[in-house]
């Protein structure tokens, strides 16, 4: 096989260290709407990213490279990245 | 007479002030496109506020990738003065020139309207004008100022002296340390997130910041003092 058509889900979250307001403000929302049980709520990114490559892996480390320059920022983000199929 | 570049991005809004500002206190301001490559034998540069690319993704993000920052990357690392005023401060942390980043304000509320603030370093390009310590009253407008550094960073930069400007009286958006502006270990290249373009003359309601403009010509007038000679103690260029 030489190659093909990857789709790589991205998921991008504000780190765990830092305030989440968004987060926050969803979880107060949730809470008004008469969830109590809500303890926590964090807001983050969700991308899908459509990639050609020759492996999964290789697939896989594209979108590491594209998360480390762009996607995600290094000082406030963590990211992972899934790979189909 | 300094020569700044004032860079302008799809979404920047407030070029127009910063250029008449850097104007107002004596230099030769011009406007550079994001797309533009060179920078015109720039002495200073001015990344203004706005919202690039519409803020998408992370404020700054995709500006950071504007064919610009590579000579602006280029003249900061040659020891070239820059300075970005809010959206610009974002952009200069997303490309790597200013340490810690720009995140949500905490209460999520765009902030528009004036602050206290005190310069804490005037050994840079853009404050050196003014008194250490001196508190002055500037605009801000942003939703992204929430100024944020892992603790090793932000020690280094108390330790170093890289906070420029301070909230004092309130914090207005959960920033680390209450900084609303930093430098980078050069001191060449200094973020700040208040707007001195708006506070630079009296019937804008205070000039606070005009000195943020003065201050490179100030320094330009040290440098080259050979250039200049005292009349009835004013300095005038020959």
């Amino acid at each position: 096989m030489s190659g093909g058509a990857y789709t790589v889900e991205i998921r991008v979250m504000p780190r765990a260290s830092l305030l989440d307001p968004q987060g926050q403000a969803v979880q107060h929302a949730l809470q008004a709407l008469g969830f109590g049980e809500v303890a926590s709520v964090r807001a983050g990114k969700h991308l899908v990213v459509q990639v050609q490559a020759a492996t999964r892996e290789e697939a896989a480390a594209k979108a590491r490279t594209m998360c480390d320059r762009l996607l995600a920022n290094p000082v406030t983000e963590d990211y992972e990245c899934s790979v189909s199929p | 007479m300094q020569r700044v570049a004032v860079v302008v991005f799809p979404g920047s809004n407030c070029d127009a002030d910063t250029l008449d500002a850097a104007r107002a206190a004596g230099s030769d301001a011009y406007y550079v496109w994001h797309k533009d490559t060179d920078l015109q034998r720039a002495d200073a540069v001015i990344l203004p506020g706005g919202f690039s690319y519409g803020d998408y993704l992370r404020s700054g993000a995709i500006a950071r990738f504007s064919p610009v920052l590579r000579a602006v990357t280029a003249h900061a690392r040659a020891g070239g003065a820059v300075l970005g005023i809010c959206n610009g401060f974002q952009i200069l942390c997303e490309a790597g020139l200013l340490p810690g980043a720009l995140m949500r304000n905490a209460r999520l509320k765009f902030l528009s309207r004036p602050v206290r603030v005190r310069v804490e370093a005037t050994d840079t390009p853009f404050t050196a004008s003014y008194e250490r310590g001196a508190e002055l009253t500037l605009p801000i407008a942003h939703g992204d100022g929430r100024y944020v550094a892992d603790s090793q960073t932000a020690a280094e930069l108390e330790a170093n002296g890289q906070v420029v400007l301070r909230y004092v009286t309130e914090n207005p958006n959960g920033s680390l340390h209450d900084i609303s502006g930093v430098c980078n270990a050069g001191r060449n290249v200094v973020g700040i997130m208040p707007h001195p373009e708006r506070r630079n003359a009296q019937v804008l309601g205070g000039q606070d910041g005009a000195r943020v403009f003065l201050s490179l010509e100030a320094r330009n007038a040290t440098q080259h003092v050979g250039d200049l000679r005292a009349v009835d103690g004013r300095h005038l260029r020959v």
